[in-house]
Parts: structure tokens; sequence; C-alpha cells
């Protein structure tokens, strides 16, 4: 049984390196199968490009089923495009219809420059984490993992907030490109859970400190993060985070 | 030949690791901070490595490709972990996980490794619940477990279908407390290219910056591989599309032995490929076979129909379906181990019942009517609704009203760098641990045991082992790269290889060869081997390798970002592993485990081990290119078990 297949065009941002200007570039795919993944969609543009001598469009991937977090691009306007609750990695050519327009661009936030093409430096996360998002616990000499029971809904509390695959979609909605929402999954992950507790003020205040730094910009609590967000990570982290940030202010 | 020394200890097997702990040599405080110890990969095995040696304090160096460490293809396991808890008091202990881990790995795996692995287990779940990773309890605020194939306990400990990613992420906070604390200097994005051997020892590495093409050296007093599995050598497979085999490759090449390279875990239930451009492979979660029942048409006219889309599985009738794996194995039914479940899916579609509407024609039902018939369709939605999601994600389909098509793939691989006991290789100062070792799971992996080896090896296991090999190192002072001979030939070496790749200029790119090695290897060194197709896979193996080097094609430039030139890179060094592999599976000549050589079957068609001939573990010896790899053989002998056939018909 043949496939159906669309003809789309494609309208790609292409920048050299980080200090280049970027520009717009345009591509004609035919007889793209709808059953093909966007990033398929792509590999075959980046075959056509190569066997025409030309430059591949990089951008980031690896996983390719919505977990690892590597999979950025704005598409028509949209972080992960035109669906909800999923990666670009998982976004599927039926989304599209047949002699589409299809824009692609790079998340466009100060604090993650771009790379090249489509692939931005998300660095600025590893610093957030760097700064606070765990437990002080070395390996070893811990009690028994049932030493402490937890309650259910609060386990699976922090495990919807666990989720976050750190892409950065939050960021590159923001219209003050906020990490909050990142910052905030993990804050209130660990606030969660009893072994977390003990740390949770400092490690909002010294996250948040470092969110500063790095030139993320406030939360006016907009919400848009949370509508792209393809975990759902949900805006009552937020809230929560901002009572330990709270609390880290009156006491100190 | 040489004679592989497993240095596993004396004494009884329960007491051998407390034993070797107790006498083995240790790097005291003040001397750790004159020793470097480089970390290559960062997932579970390496993450776990990383944080545990920094925190005793070590100086680090540690590598990952990705732009973090976070994204490491363990964040991808879905279903869960084992330990020897035994929370749920139905009669789990630490032998019966050694004994189920030994057995599912069809007796082909080293004794003592194992033993240690189930003995550590339960520290992980301790570890893991201290960093704050957010498991599965039950209403009393307790752990819940799950089961999982190849036992009959509940032991699997999980964080909804995605226990990979918590592990990962809790080993990659304690990765990046050390980070922040200056005790490990992370190098993202960045490449290993050579393993630097100075007098006999490795000692260093180079890597390539994959944003700025710049070559590298790095010295370390210890040198420590946790760079993943090679199961990408299929080109398409479950692995994230980055996952190589060029680390343990290069290693290889610099002379440590590669243990049971054909070893390969074929998983049965992953959705099968759409098409030509098809680029990876998803994998639906073993727990599904907990309540889906697998099926094809009995008759082959129903085959046909469904092929040519004129009929919907929907329109067969019960008594006009095929549950083969109930058939054949009437005790564990649709829980077979992998590899079983794997071979009777390709029997029936090799014998024209499959159900994919393309050119393959190939694919099962994994079908979830009966048990929502049975439970409703709230219990299904509960217990596999994210997974289901993902498959209607991928496929427009919706399984709640129509079977998931499913068909085995690559997963994993079993085989690995040799290590013995200390998880040191055949290089002295080379250790190897997680999936890019061989250790513990002979020759079929049971489900959730690669996140408990991959924490056991980088929590627990090798942050002691290397002491016994850095207490002699102390006398020696942190090196210069530069000012080393040795560095700058192997810094060489790696930039006239890249040349070499880059002036090919040929006309086809590394995904073209990449695929062509895949088929080579999935029809002649996949499910079901024979001698003929082994020997003709290396013949035609050698031939694509030679076209790759005259016909190669790369654009762009050495110093910038360039993803074709990484490509060609790990397919260069996979058009050789795929030979070995090759080599491997032609000398082992019996079945056992996920290798099935077609000559050595029962009449009912089921796998025939041969253990008076080869009860071994292969370790195979580079030669030179061109030259034939030496095996070496290291004896298994199994003092504490029983070895018996498995047996999944009758209980
Ligand atoms: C879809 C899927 C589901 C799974 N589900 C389960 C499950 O439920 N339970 C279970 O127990 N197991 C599961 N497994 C298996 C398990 O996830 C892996 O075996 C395990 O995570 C491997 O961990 P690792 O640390 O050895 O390697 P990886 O996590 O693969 O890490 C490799 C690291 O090495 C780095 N690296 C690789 N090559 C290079 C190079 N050349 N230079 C520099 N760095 C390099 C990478 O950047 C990465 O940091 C699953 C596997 C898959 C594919
Ligand atoms: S909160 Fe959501 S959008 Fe933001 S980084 Fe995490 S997963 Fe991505
Ligand atoms: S590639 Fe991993 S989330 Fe998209």
């Amino acid at each position: 049984m043949a496939h159906k297949t669309i003809n789309i065009k494609l309208k790609v941002w292409r920048q050299k390196d980080a200090k280049s200007k970027g520009a717009f570039e345009t591509y004609e795919l035919k007889n793209i199968s709808v059953d093909s993944s966007f990033l398929e969609m792509l590999d075959v543009l980046n075959e056509k490009l190569v066997s025409e001598n030309k430059e591949p469009i990089a951008y980031d991937h690896d996983c390719r089923e919505g977990i690892c977090g590597m999979c950025s691009l704005f598409i028509n306007g949209r972080a992960h495009g035109p669906d909800d609750l999923i990666t670009t990695c998982q976004l599927h050519m039926r989304k599209f219809s047949d002699g589409e327009t299809i824009v692609i661009e790079p998340w466009r936030v100060g604090s993650f420059p771009v790379i090249k093409d489509l692939m931005v430096d998300r660095t600025a996360y590893e610093k957030i984490m760097q700064a606070g998002g765990f437990v002080s616990v070395s390996t070893g000499g811990v009690p028994d993992a049932n030493a402490i029971p937890i309650p259910k809904e609060d386990a699976d509390e922090a495990m919807d907030a666990a989720a976050c695959i750190g892409c950065g979609a939050c960021v590159a909605t923001c219209k003050n490109s906020s990490a909050m929402l990142f910052v905030a999954a993990k804050v209130s992950q660990l606030a969660l859970l009893p072994q977390g507790k003990v740390e949770a003020s400092r490690r909002a205040k010294n996250m948040i400190a470092k969110m500063d730094e790095l030139g993320f910009g406030n939360c006016s609590n907009t919400g848009a993060c949370e509508m792209e967000c393809p975990k759902g990570i949900s805006l009552a982290h937020i809230a929560r985070l901002n009572r330990e940030f709270l609390t880290a202010n009156i006491k100190s | 030949m040489t004679k592989l020394d497993s240095k596993v200890p004396k004494g009884k097997l329960k007491d051998k690791w407390s034993n070797y702990k107790a006498h083995q040599n240790l790097v005291n405080p003040a001397n750790k901070r004159k020793i470097d110890v480089i970390v290559v990969g960062t997932g579970l095995a390496g993450g776990a490595a990383a944080a545990s040696l920094a925190e005793m304090g070590f100086k680090v160096k540690a590598f990952c490709y990705q732009d973090s460490p976070r994204r490491a293809h363990s964040i991808a396991a879905q279903g869960g972990i084992n330990a020897a808890k035994n929370y749920p008091n139905d009669g789990d202990t630490i032998y019966r996980l050694f004994y189920d881990t030994i057995k599912g790995g069809d007796y082909r795996s080293r004794e003592a490794n194992v033993y240690r692995l189930a003995e550590v287990s339960n520290a992980i779940i301790d570890q893991a619940v201290a960093q704050g990773v957010p498991f599965a309890r039950e209403y009393s605020g307790y752990l819940d477990n799950r089961s999982f194939g190849g036992a009959l306990v509940s032991r699997t400990f999980y964080a909804r279908g995605q226990t990979g990613q918590q592990l990962l992420l809790g080993a990659y906070s304690a990765l990046s407390r050390q980070i922040g604390l200056g005790n490990v200097e992370m190098h993202n994005r960045t490449e290993l290219m050579d393993i630097v051997i100075v007098d006999g020892k490795a000692r260093g590495i180079v890597t390539r910056n994959l944003i700025t093409g710049e070559i590298k050296s790095h010295f370390g007093h210890a040198v420590v591989l946790a760079t993943g599995g090679y199961g990408n050598v299929f080109y398409l497979s479950t692995n994230a599309m980055g996952s190589n085999g060029s680390a343990v490759w290069k290693a290889y090449k610099r002379g440590a032995f590669f243990a049971n390279p054909a070893f390969v875990q074929i998983h049965p239930t992953c959705i099968p490929r759409h098409g030509e451009f098809q680029s990876k492979l998803t994998l639906m979660s073993e727990s599904l076979r907990n309540d889906g029942r697998i099926w094809v048409p009995k008759k082959k006219e129903d085959a046909e129909a469904i092929r040519a889309g004129k009929m919907r599985p929907e329109d067969i009738p019960d008594e006009d379906r095929d549950f083969y794996l109930e058939r054949r194995y009437p005790a564990f039914g649709n829980l077979v181990p992998r590899d079983v479940a794997s071979r009777a899916a390709k029997e029936r579609t090799d014998n024209g019942f499959g159900i994919e509407k393309n050119e393959s024609g190939e694919g099962v039902y994994l079908d979830f009517k009966y048990a929502i018939e049975r439970l409703g369709k709230d219990v299904i939605e509960a217990r596999y609704g994210n997974l289901f999601q993902m498959y209607e994600k991928i496929t427009d389909e919706n399984p709640y009203e129509t079977p998931m098509r499913i068909y085995p793939t690559i997963h994993y691989t079993m085989g690995g760098l040799w290590v013995d006991y200390e998880l040191q290789s055949t290089i002295p100062g080379l250790f190897v641990t997680g999936e890019a070792n061989f250790s513990d799971h002979g020759a079929n992996r049971l489900g959730a045991s690669a996140l408990m080896q991959g924490l056991a090896d980088g929590y627990f296991v090798l942050p002691y082992t290397i002491q016994n090999y850095l207490a002699y190192e102390i006398t020696n002072p942190r090196k210069n790269p530069a000012e080393l001979e040795e560095f700058k030939k192997a810094e060489e070496g790696v930039k006239s290889q890249i040349n070499r790749l880059m002036s090919v200029k040929g006309n086809k790119s590394a995904d073209y060869y990449h695929r062509e090695l895949g088929k080579i290897l999935w029809d002649k060194v996949g499910m079901a081997r024979n001698e003929k197709g082994l020997k003709e896979a290396i013949e035609e193996i050698k031939a694509l390798r030679k076209e790759f080097w005259e016909n190669l094609h790369i654009p762009g430039n050495t110093n910038t970002v360039n993803p074709e030139l990484e490509k060609a890179n790990r397919v260069a060094d996979f058009l050789e592993l795929g030979e070995l592999m090759a080599y491997d599976a032609l000398s082992r000549n019996e079945s056992c485990g996920g290798h099935f050589r077609e000559e050595y079957a029962t009449e009912e068609g089921e796998a025939m081990r041969r253990d008076d001939e080869y009860m071994y573990v292969a370790a195979w010896e580079y030669k030179g290119d061109d030259k034939e790899p030496e095996l070496h053989k290291e004896p298994l002998e199994y003092e504490e078990i029983e070895v018996k056939t498995r047996n999944y018909k009758t209980a």
C-alpha cells in the first residue's frame, strides 16, 4: 500500500556561527511521507543538501523519543511545533498539509546563544543546576529506602515536576526569557520530598540568584511557558518556588 | 596465547566482595587530590562514577558528546530497575536475583561479578531515594514494585514509565554538585577520538570539540570508559542517534580485548519501521506483555489481506488468530524472555504470517482487547496510558481500539570490552563500566538489569576497585600531555584520520553506508545466523568498507560543527566492528541467549547450547588492519549453581 505523501516548502534559519548574522533560506521538498517524523523530514533535506555538496542544516537531537531534551526548534512560531505535549522529535508530518510553508527557527533567547543554524548553547541551564539543583548527599552512608514513608500524593507530584527534560522551550516561549518554570520544576520536586526539604529554601535562593546572574528575565506570570512545555510542567510549581524563595529571604 | 586473568577473589561466593574490600589498596585523602581520573561518558555508569570519585577527593575530568550529561542515552530507559530488597515479601533474596540473572544470561556470564551485582543492588535504591528520585509509591507511603520477564518475584522499582530518566537525573544532580564545587571538570559536546598508552598503561585521551573542531589531549592517571552500547551498528535500533561504538573500538585497537561482540539483544516489542528514511525505532515497554496478547492470523490469506489493506485485524475472529507464544510456551506464554519472544515473531513472519503493509511484510499484533474486556479501559489506561499515547503519536492509531503493531529490533549489547573482577580491561589503567563492558549479562540481559548494572558499577564497584590500581600511581606526578611524545603522536593520528575522511570526496553520505551495513548485519548477523550467511557478511562488510573509503562524501569543514564528519567517524568504526561481530558469531557453534545459530537448534526450533565446548567468554584481540583477530577464551566455572537448559514451556 502506498503511503500518503505531501509536498512542502521550508523556510529555515541558517547562521554560520555565533558571531555571524543569520538569514532564512527556502527549500522545497517533494513526496514526504506523512508517517515520517519532523526530524526524519529534515534528514531527507540534509541528505539532499549533502548530495548537492551543500552544508546540511545543523540541529540538535539524540533520543528521538521525547525524553533527552536535546531537540529544540521553533516551528511556525511555536516551540516544538503545532502539537501539544510533545517535543519536536515526536512531531509527525501528518500535522502538516500538502503545499504548506513551514518556518523553522532556533530558540531565540539571549542566554542561549545560537551555535550554528538551529543549534543553541544551553550551558546556562547547566550552571543553574550546579548552583543548587541537587540534594547535598554523597554516595554511601544513606538510610534504607523505605526508612521514610512519603505520601503517595507527594511522590506523584514530585514526579510530575521531575518530568522536566531541560529543553528550554519555556524560556524560548516566555516574552521575558525567564527560566522560572525550569527552576521551579527542580525546586518543587525536591521540596516535596523529605530528602530535599532540608535544603529547600537555600536551594531556591541559590538557583534563582544564578538564573538572574545569567541574564534570564523575571517571571510575570503570563503562563505561556506552561502552554508550550512538552512535559506539561504546571505553573503551580512556580508558586511553590516562590514560597521557598520567600522563606529563604525571611531567614536571611 | 595470553592468559586472561579474571582476578576473581578467593573464598566463598558470598564473601568474595567483602573480602576484596577488606584487603584492597586504598588511596589516602591527601594523595587523592594529586590523582586525575578521566571518565568518558556520563550516563548512569559514568555519571555515577564521576560524581562518586569526585566526592572521594579525586580530580575528575568527564566527557560526553551531548550538550549536557543529563541527556545520555540512559535517560530513555522506561521500565525499571531491579533490586533484591524483598519489600513485597515474595521470597526474593540476593541469591535469587543472582540466579535469575545467570540463568537469564543463558550461563554465559561470570559468576562472581553477577553475585556482586546482586549484592550491591539494594544500596542503589537507597542512594537514589536519598537523592530525591521520585520512585512510585503505594498509599502506605512505601515503595512500590512491579514484575518483569524472566522472574517469579516482583523486584522492579520504577518511576512511572521514566525510570532511566529519573535515575540519570539523580546521578546528574550529584555530578552537577561536584562540577559546581570544582571537583569535576566537565567537557560537554566533546568526543573521544583515541586513547593514549604510555609505557603500557592508559594515560589519557585525545578528544575533538564538536563545536570548534579542536583536537586536544587530556592526561589522567587512569581512564574510565562508560560510553554505552554499540547497538547502533545495525543503523536502526532503539538507541539514541548518537550512541556509538567508537570509544570501545579505539580501545580495542589499542589492545583492549573485546568480549562476546556477537551477543546483542533484540527486543520483541518495538514499533515496526515505516519506510526507507526511518531513522530509529521506538521501544514499547516490556511491561505491556503483562496484559497484551501477541498474535498473527492463523490463515495465510488473512495475513495477505491485511498486508494489502483489504482487511482489519478486528475483523478476524478469535478462532482464526494464532496466539503463537501461548501455543508454544504454555507456562510463560506472552512473558517468555526477550530472545525467545523475538525469534518466535520472526518464525511467523518468515513463514508469511506478518501483518505490516510494506515491503518488509514483518510485524505481529499486541492486542489489549482481552485485557480491556477483563479489567476495563480505565485500568489499562492507568497502567499504560503514557505508552499508548506515545504509540498513537507515532502511528496515528488508537491501541485501545485496534491492536498495536510490533516487531523485534536491536536494543542492547551484552558484548563489550573484556574486564576483570575489578572492571579493568586488558590495558592496565583502562577501566570499563556499564553497557560498554561485557561483564554481567552473559548471552541475554533480563529487563531492568542494565540500569542496575550501570549504577552498581558507577556508585559502588569502580570507585573501590580503581583505587587498587591508583594506589600505585601516587608517586607519578600529574603530567602535561604536551610534553609527552605519545600524546603528540596520537593527536597526529587523529588529525590524519580526519583528513583521510574529508579527502575521500566521493558522492555518498555516511548515512548511506551506515544503512547498508545495517542491512547486512540485520539479515546475516541478526536474530538468526548461519555459517554461510556469516561468511558472506564478512565479505560484504569488507567490500562495503572499501567502498566507504573510496566514495564517502563529507561537506563542510573540520573546524566547525560538522554532523556529517561526526557520523562518518562513527560509521568508519562500525564498519570494522560489524566484521568482528560476524567473526564472533561464526566461531560460536552453538545457540545461546541472543545468539541463535540455525544449525544448533532442536527439532522444535529451540536454541541448543553446547556447554562442553562453548562455556567460555570469547575475548578478541586486535592484530592489525586486515588481519584476523585472535580469539582468547576465559572459561566459565560455576561453583554455586547447577547449569541447566532454560525451559519456559513448563514451570
Ligand atoms: C529505549 C530503551 C529503554 C530501556 N529500558 C531499560 C529499562 O527499563 N531498564 C533497564 O535496566 N535498562 C533499560 N535499557 C538499557 C539501559 O538504558 C542502558 O543499557 C543503560 O542506560 C546504559 O547506560 P550507560 O551509562 O552504560 O551508557 P549511556 O547512558 O549510553 O551513556 C553513554 C555516555 O557516553 C558518552 N559517549 C558515548 N560515546 C562517546 C564518545 N565517543 N566520546 C565521548 N563520549 C561518548 C555519551 O555522551 C553518554 O554520556 C533501555 C534501553 C533503551 C534503548
Ligand atoms: S519546564 Fe518544560 S519547557 Fe521548560 S525546560 Fe522543562 S520540559 Fe522544557
Ligand atoms: S531528540 Fe530527545 S527529546 Fe527530542
